[in-house]
This record gives C-alpha cells, structure tokens and sequence, in this order.
C-alpha cells in the first residue's frame, strides 16, 4: 500500500470511450501514475464493490465518474464513490447531461425493452425477458434494475466539478490531470467546487475557423446530400450545426473536418437549457415571415427533438418525454 | 375548491400592444378567467423558448405567448423571430411527446383588450380539456399553485 493519493474511475451507464479517452493521454500517463495509485477501476483492474465500500470515507483523493444513472447499481455506486471521495468529477458527457445512454428517455422502459428483445434483429422466439430476480435452490439472485428514466450523476448526488466531452478530448483530460498534481505539488489552487474544468468558457462557433457572414436560411439540408464550401460557416450553408449553443474545448474539430457539430460538449456558459438556446438561434436565422413559408424551412429539420436534445436529454429542463415519466408516476 | 380542473397557464405578454389589451381588458372589466400568470417582456422577440420550457416544468399546464401583429411590431420584425421560434418550439416539444395545443401564439392590438379576454378564455378551455400536465413532477409533490385558486371579485 503507497502513501499516494488514491484515484478511482467508474463507469455507469456509458460505452467506455471516456476510459479510452484517458488511455490516449499517452507518455502523460506514466506521470499519472507517478503521482497516483489507482484503487478502483473497474474496466482497467480488478476491484471489488466491497473493497471499496471497506474504505475509510472521504479516502479517494479524486473520482472520475462517467456514465449516466440507469440502474439502481449505477446509483448505488455514485453514492458509495460519492462518500469515498473528496473530488468526485462528472467526466464525460453521460455523467454530466445523459448523452446518448439518456436518448432512451424518449421511451418508456417497457418500449426500450421491447425493442430490444422483439424487433426483427433480435433472433427471441420465446420472447423472453430479462429477469432482474431468479430463485436458485442457493438462494435468489439479482441483476440490476432500470430506473423509469436516466439521470445525470448530479441528480442524484453532488458533484464538485464537471469535465464535459464525448468523449472528453485528450488534451484537456492531461491539463486537468496536470492541474491535480500541481495542486498537490502546491503551485496551483482548484478552481471553485461546481467549475467547468477541461473545456472552454466560450462556443465552438468561437473557436472554429470557418468564415461567417449574415446568416439567412432559406433551406435545411443534410450534410450527405449537398455540396459543401470547405471555408464557409456550415449553419450559413444551411447545414443545421450546434455550435451556437456547444461549449468550446475541442478545437471545433467536426466543423473543420467538414462535418456539423452535433454538441457533445454540452451547454455552453450560460446556457440553461442546451435545445431551447439552439431553437433560438436556428430560428433567428430563417428566412421567412409566412407561417407556411417557415414551416417548409422547418420541414429541413426532420427530428428537431433528436436534433436539439441528441446529448443533453436527461440534463435538460424536460429531461425526459412525456410517455417517460408518464410510465414513472404511474 | 372545486372539483374542476383549474389549469396553470403562463402567459408572456409583449409591453406595446398584447400587455396593454391585457391592461384595456382590465380598464373596459371585460371577465377572464385567472387561471392565466402574465409575464410581462418588452417584445416578443424577447421570449427565449428555454423561459416556455422552465414555465412547462415547473408545473404550468399551458404557456400562451402573445405578441404585436405581424408588421406592427415596436422594435420592427422581432414578432416574426417570435413567430419563427415559436414553430420551431412547438415542433421540439410535440417531439418530447406534448400534445401540440398546449403552447399557443396569438397577436393582439393594444386596442383588442376583447380579442386578449376571449383568447384566454378559449384556451384556458383548451387546456382544462387537455387535463393536468405535471411535467415529470410526482403527484405528491405538485407545485400549491396548482392545487387551489383563488377566486377573484371581478
């Protein structure tokens, strides 16, 4: 047992490209572990929930959590992590909005499972279901439970500070990382508990390099079915991109290879409610003044909730749709 | 307390013309129901949709934005970025499963103070019919506001 500050990482509901994401701090990574000794990681080494549940509160230096809250499982960690540690970070764009995993708040369970267990890609004669409690002559066993919709990690307990990203680029997991042993070290100072660290202040608009003129849409068009000018603003072109409303951190790096962001960097600074400030912005820039003339424009958008809400469903006003939570209370 | 149904409506009101019908409704004591919270902007243009999405959940059954007519705008086409908006809202939330009569956009003169009380009343009516929203808010937990209200002397 080293007297280095212990760090964890846990995965919840995610697709363990955040883990990836911190392996591709490459040579950083040696001083990382320089200066820390990992206790719990469950997708690199072997640990088990009561290892950790044996720890004296408060022992983990700095958690990073990603994935959002699906499972009583996954909340049950966050609480066990979130009494652990001194420094829980939401990392990774799941733990802080929902992400994609939050995309099945669009549903009720029963639809999710549905379609997972009796579409035409799943080979399910018996249509069997998943049980989350079985009787065995050794006693029952249990899987874990969905909960009625997805949360994001602070929903359910508190959270010091938020690393935003899908994944969080490389770059700004080594900065942060280097920032932890700086405090450590004594030559720097946390930012304030609730910070937005590893990512910009600003939008990715304010980081791209693509030229920007006034912006008047007369049509919606989708990327693989148009021509696009490599050094023009895609929303002027027509090209519904999110970076209005998406924070800065990245570099804009779909933007200059071509392609639209989609927002995986969450709300920018400021940004209540992610989808809401997109609409305001799409909206401004239409061409038009006749309800029908805006509603063909419109017509461009095919799926404006998916289109709005792609990363940040559960971390919105709504969180979820109605038929969801509907299921909830009932 | 009655039985009936007593839908929380939120209503974003523009200073220059739908305010101001508000305001003639009052001064001419035309009757509307109180069923609906006016929030007074300086223009419609002003309505953020992320204020409709705060209104919707924290317990409104339905939000009416209410705007100069078109060309008579104050600050001169800000009602058309509220028109375009407002499309653009209500195709997000029908998305997230709302039923679409639960947000409405109506342009009322300030010399329509009639126009402004029946609008009301036909959507409060609208929304009593559509029964209780409660977005992702647990039965036990409703907002008081929604529960009781006040009956007030005309």
């Amino acid at each position: 047992m080293s007297d280095k500050p212990k760090f964890a990482m846990y995965w919840a509901a995610s697709c363990g490209g955040c883990e990836i994401a911190v392996l591709n701090i490459n040579e950083k990574i040696l001083d990382f572990d320089a200066n820390f000794e990992v206790v719990f990681w469950p997708v690199a080494m072997d640990a088990k929930y009561k290892d950790v549940e044996a720890m004296e509160d408060g022992s983990i230096l700095l958690t990073l959590f990603n994935g959002g809250i699906r499972t009583d499982e996954n909340e049950h960690i966050a609480k066990l992590l979130r009494r652990k540690s001194k420094l829980l970070v939401a990392f990774g764009s799941c733990a802080n909005e929902g992400c994609v995993p939050g995309l099945a708040n669009f549903s009720s369970i029963k639809d999710m499972v549905d379609t997972a267990y009796s579409t035409v890609s799943t080979d399910n004669p018996g249509n069997i279901r998943p049980l989350t409690s079985y009787d065995m002559p050794e006693g029952t066993i249990h899987i874990p439970t969905l909960n009625p919709t997805l949360k994001t990690l602070d929903q359910v307990v508190d959270v010091d500070y938020y690393m935003p990203g899908c994944p969080p680029e490389s770059h700004q997991i080594a900065a942060v990382i280097d920032l932890v042993i700086q405090v450590l070290q004594g030559k720097a100072e946390l930012p304030p508990k609730g910070s937005v660290i590893g990512a910009g202040p600003s939008t990715v608009c304010d980081e791209c390099q693509r030229s920007r003129n006034v912006k008047t849409i007369t049509s919606f068009k989708r990327i693989m079915m148009t021509e696009i000018d490599p050094d023009l603003c895609l929303l002027e072109q027509g090209i519904p991109c999110n970076g209005p409303a998406t924070r800065s951190g990245c570099n804009a790096r779909c933007p200059t290879a071509g392609a639209q962001c989609i927002g995986c960097y969450g709300p920018a600074e400021g940004v209540v409610d992610y989808g809401a400030r997109l609409i305001s912005a799409f909206a401004s820039v239409i061409d038009a003044t006749d309800p029908n003339e805006i509603d063909r424009i419109l017509d461009g958008i095919p799926d404006p909730a998916g289109q709005f809400y792609r990363f940040n469903l559960a971390g919105s006003l709504l969180r979820s749709s109605k038929s969801a939570w509907e299921k909830e209370k009932a | 307390m009655t039985d009936k149904f007593e839908p929380t409506i939120i209503g974003f009101t523009c200073n220059w013309c739908s305010y101001r019908a508000a305001d003639l409704a009052g001064t001419a004591r035309i009757k509307y129901p109180p069923n609906v919270r006016l929030v007074r902007l300086m223009c419609s243009g002003r309505l953020d949709p992320t204020f409709v999405f705060k209104a919707l959940s924290s317990g409104a059954d339905g939000v009416i934005i209410t705007g100069c007519h078109p060309g008579e705008c104050h600050y001169l086409e800000q009602n058309y970025k509220a028109l375009r908006r407002f499309q653009l809202m209500k195709r997000t939330l029908v998305g997230l499963g709302l039923e679409p009569g639960r947000v409405k956009l109506i342009w009322a003169s300030a010399a329509e103070g009639a126009k402004f009380a029946s609008e009301i009343n036909t959507f409060v009516e609208e929304i009593r019919a559509l029964g209780p929203l409660h977005w992702g808010i647990p039965s036990d937990a409703l907002p008081v506001s929604s529960v009781a209200l006040e009956e007030v002397p005309a």
